[in-house]
């Protein structure tokens, strides 16, 4: 596809990147000669240098004949006016980073009214996400497919769990669960396993099932879920706003640590049900004298990546049940891999994501679609979900007689309202919804499965 | 520097050229010529250094700045020094040295020849001459790029190593598709020039081996009096033309393909160098016109000629050594200008002399109002301190480059205009000069000493002096 993306800062990079490697044409349109220079001497696409949302720059990035626009600058206002030019030259589909709240919340007139297809606020989702891994506090992350039925949670095997040294035939034989274990982390590999593997002490499993069996199966192998009920958030920005709203909604506790008294005074207008604090998140007698050993949870959300880190593994040596920090330089992901944190957010990745997610789906208009991707350890492996198609060449054969491509599994077929965890006999049918792991990136297809040749 | 991945890279280069090869191998076996067994010969060696060369895969694929200088020198030397096998093991020319320089002189798009009399070569050895300019006009690795996979995105420092002009950009955003569309165009009007060729009644074999060299803008002829031989005033238009149509820059027929004639025809570069055919052109007949009696014989003469050197082609029709001195100052000039950037033509290039107008003007103003603040603009759009810069900077160096050899080539003890259009038509890639080696001249009489230097001209010519200079640079090779 044709594909422009306007604004050259941490998520353009991230989705220029990660789109010229899946082999769009994708033009690059920054305000700042240097960036376009860099970006373009790196990745195998052309850049222009201008102003995104003035009428010349985009004809002169050929935007009559893109198929998608991407806006992913750091004004909101610049970024809605360049996909209204866009639209207007002709631009097929057109998404925008929205994160003004006051903008965001008009989600509907935006995609309406305005044609944009896409509205994503980068807070907002990571906010979710954060959301999303409190409520599943034993996880390292969760992931939600389409109807959010069915979720893939990664875990980490303790040296106490009963997990440890155990194959999985004897897992299956032992618990009689339906869940699957569907990829394992294990130092700097990856295993798409098979039945004699052997899960060991610091392995990182992805598990995919419905929500109800996997918290069946979490109790049974012995790891505790409490659940979570109060939260500490420390740094009072957009994200924690968001976080605040919803686990107000759901009846948790929370309190917000902000540095800024004015900040401090919006937030406790805009959220009744939380407390606000004034005061240094990253002093030990502030999170003392607020309890620090006392929360369920801390998350770490001030605009300094280290003092999140800090934060969250001070909280983890308080015996915190649940400590995430947000880290936005992807840089240093593998530096905290090893530390004592238990997740770590990133609001440019997962806007990235989403957005390629977006994508990917959009190209695949025929054939199966593209429903849910998401990228597992450290985007070593992808988890996607297809619609199967009629016309795919795996309907009706049983799953053991497909030749599937190596490091891939079938991990979860979905029909109607029941969710199966496949086996050798099972088949695919038409409008199932079926989800693939796969350490072989770039599937655009559910027909990509089959080996071919 | 990643010394694996530029002798893989180099190692594929060579495959491409055994590849290439074969045409004139098929030539040779078309004709019954028993040479063919000399290509046969320098086949197999590239196929072979070439695979072991590619044999190792390189691990890690970064191409950076300065591995593209380094594939690029390596691989237009190496091709040079490959190339010229089938001459000296045919025997057809019998010194080694002498085939390197004929074959530099093909791939840098030049056309200077040491042979006194081409037409006693077979006719395979005259495809793969010509044949040698094709593929150095657009480019030895502009080529791998559109026909092998695993390009990456850094290898758009390949491609600005080899593509002439001071900024190099990509028309699509897939290098691999630019290359692509790049290389389509030429061939498709390499094809066009072929058949009208044809219609002017040129044997086949003789349209197809001229149309190869005027694509490149090279020159190397196959008659020993160049187009002359053909004496007819249709083909010599038609020369005309298509040696102006390649040294305009390929982005403008990409425009037009895709409708944007109006954008096409605004192009700043092509108006100037369309500009300055014009009025050398008419100079030139004016200044003629008593030794041709009319005005249209004179402008048949004077067209082909500024056409032919500007476009650093290359060919004759006549022996220009007879005409004013006016005229033959106005042929000079144009040695140095030069054809546009991202053609196939040589010399120091339109859009660079515009830079370099320009940049005096506003030194002018400057001069006069110190704080005058003056973009310098070019195809609309302005231009970057540093390419101005840069453009300066190369002028200089062309210039060292150009005493430097000056001062060798003149221990040949030969005349001075001998000496100084011997180093302005190689390192600008024209090919015939004035005195010894004008028109109806050669370069047999100059010694193998002056034969390198020039041959080092020549390639410094084709890939913009920096790339050649660079490989002496020792930091480059330092492990960082």
């Amino acid at each position: 596809m044709r594909i422009v993306v306007v604004g050259d800062g941490k998520v353009g990079h991230a989705l220029v990147k990660e789109l010229s490697r899946e082999g769009h044409d994708v033009v690059i349109i920054d305000s700042r000669q240097s960036v376009v220079d860099e970006t373009v001497n790196s990745l195998d696409v052309i850049g222009v240098v201008g102003n995104g949302a003035s009428y010349s720059v985009q004809t002169e990035a050929g935007v009559e004949r893109a198929d998608l626009l991407i806006a992913a600058t750091s004004s909101d206002e610049l970024n809605i006016l360049c996909c209204l030019v866009a639209k207007k030259i002709g631009a097929s589909s057109t998404i925008a980073r929205v994160r003004n709240p006051d903008y965001s919340r008009q989600l509907a007139f935006l995609r309406d009214e305005l044609e944009l297809s896409l509205v994503i606020n980068p807070e907002l989702a990571a906010a979710n996400e954060i959301f999303r891994i409190l409520r599943f506090p034993f996880a390292l992350k969760v992931e939600t497919f389409t109807g959010g039925r069915t979720e893939l949670v990664e875990l980490k095997v303790t040296g106490d769990s009963q997990l440890n040294d155990v194959s999985l035939y004897e897992l299956e034989k032992r618990y009689r669960v339906k869940i699957l274990i569907c990829a394992v982390q294990r130092g700097d590999d990856v295993y798409i396993p098979r039945g004699d593997f052997i899960l060991r002490a610091g392995d990182r499993i992805h598990i995919t099932g419905t929500r109800p069996e996997i918290s069946t199966f979490i109790k049974e192998v012995g790891i505790v879920s409490d659940k979570i009920r109060s939260t500490m958030i420390i740094g009072g920005g957009r994200v924690a706003y968001y976080l605040a709203r919803m686990m107000a909604g759901s009846g948790m506790r929370v309190k917000i640590i902000e540095q800024d008294e004015k900040r401090c005074i919006e937030l406790s207008e805009s959220l009744e049900k939380t407390e606000i604090i004034h005061g240094d998140g990253s002093d030990h007698d502030t999170l003392a004298d607020e309890g620090i050993d006392e929360t369920d949870a801390v998350v770490a959300l001030t605009g300094i990546d280290e003092e999140n880190i800090i934060i969250a593994l001070y909280a983890n040596s308080k015996k915190v049940k649940k400590t995430i920090a947000k880290v936005s330089r992807s840089e240093l992901f593998r530096l905290v891999e090893n530390l004592n944190v238990d997740s770590i957010i990133s609001p440019k990745e997962i806007t990235a994501d989403y957005i390629l997610r977006y994508v990917r789906a959009m190209q695949n208009t025929t054939g199966s679609n593209v429903l849910t991707l998401y990228r597992i350890v450290e985007d070593k492996a992808e988890a996607l979900e297809f619609r199967v198609d009629k016309r795919s060449e795996c309907i009706g054969i049983p799953l053991k007689d497909l030749s599937l491509k190596p490091d891939l599994l079938v991990a979860g077929i979905t029909r109607g309202n029941s969710h199966i965890i496949p086996r050798g006999h099972d088949t695919i049918e038409a409008d199932d919804r079926v989800i693939i792991i796969t350490k072989n990136l770039q599937l655009k297809d559910l027909d990509d499965i089959l080996l071919r040749g | 520097m990643n010394t694996r991945k530029i002798i893989s890279s180099l190692g594929k280069v060579l495959k491409v050229e055994a590849v290439l090869m074969c045409l004139a191998l098929l030539v040779a076996l078309y004709y019954r010529e028993s040479s063919w067994t000399a290509f046969a010969i320098a086949i197999g060696i590239m196929l072979l250094v070439g695979t072991i060369a590619d044999y190792k895969k390189p691990e890690d694929g970064d191409i950076r700045e300065g591995e593209g200088f380094v594939i690029v020198s390596f691989a237009w030397i190496l091709c040079s020094i490959f190339g010229a096998l089938p001459f000296f093991i045919s025997g057809q020319i019998p010194s080694y040295i002498d085939a390197y320089f004929e074959t530099v002189s093909g791939f840098t798009t030049t056309g200077s020849s040491i042979l006194k009399d081409v037409e006693a070569l077979d006719r395979g050895m005259l495809l793969w001459r010509s044949l040698t300019h094709w593929i150095g006009g657009m480019g030895v690795l502009v080529f791998v790029l559109a026909v092998l996979p695993a390009s990456e995105g850094r290898s758009i420092h390949i491609m600005r190593a080899e593509s002439p002009g001071p900024i190099v950009g990509k028309i699509v955003p897939k290098i691999r598709t630019t290359a692509a569309i790049l290389y389509a165009i030429y061939i498709a009007l390499t094809l066009i020039m072929v058949v009208c060729l044809l219609i002017g009644g040129m044997p086949l074999f003789d349209s197809v081996a001229n149309a190869l060299a005027t694509a490149g803008t090279g020159g190397f002829a196959i008659k020993n009096l160049s187009i002359e031989a053909y004496d007819s005033a249709y083909l010599e238009g038609v020369f005309t033309v298509f040696m102006l149509l390649f040294s305009i820059n390929f982005n403008v027929y990409y425009l037009l393909i895709n409708g944007r004639v109006a954008r096409a025809l605004k192009s700043e570069e092509m108006r100037w160098f369309l500009g300055i055919v014009f009025v050398s052109t008419f100079a030139i007949t004016i200044n003629n016109i008593s030794a041709y009696g009319t005005f249209l014989h004179s402008f048949r003469y004077a067209s082909f000629q500024v056409s032919s050197i500007i476009s650093t082609t290359g060919f004759t029709t006549t022996n220009f050594e007879t005409w004013p001195t006016f005229s033959k100052m106005i042929l000079i000039m144009l040695m140095f200008f030069g054809a546009c950037a991202g053609s196939t033509g040589g010399g120091m290039k339109t859009s660079r002399i515009i830079i370099m107008l320009k940049s005096i003007t506003r030194e002018i103003r400057r001069l006069l109002h110190p704080r005058t603040v003056a973009v310098i603009k070019l195809e609309g759009k302005p231009v970057d301190n540093n390419v101005i810069h840069g453009t300066s900077v190369y002028l200089t160096a062309y210039m060292a480059v150009f005493l430097i050899s000056l001062l060798i080539i003149s221990l040949e003890g030969f005349d001075m205009v001998t000496t100084s259009t011997s180093v302005i038509t190689c390192l600008n890639n024209i090919g015939p000069g004035f005195g010894l080696i004008g028109p109806r001249g050669n370069f047999a009489d100059f010694s193998q000493l002056s034969k390198l230097v020039l041959s080092a001209n020549m390639l410094m010519g084709r890939l913009e002096i920096f790339p050649i200079i660079m490989i002496f640079n020792p930091s480059l090779w330092r492990k960082r």
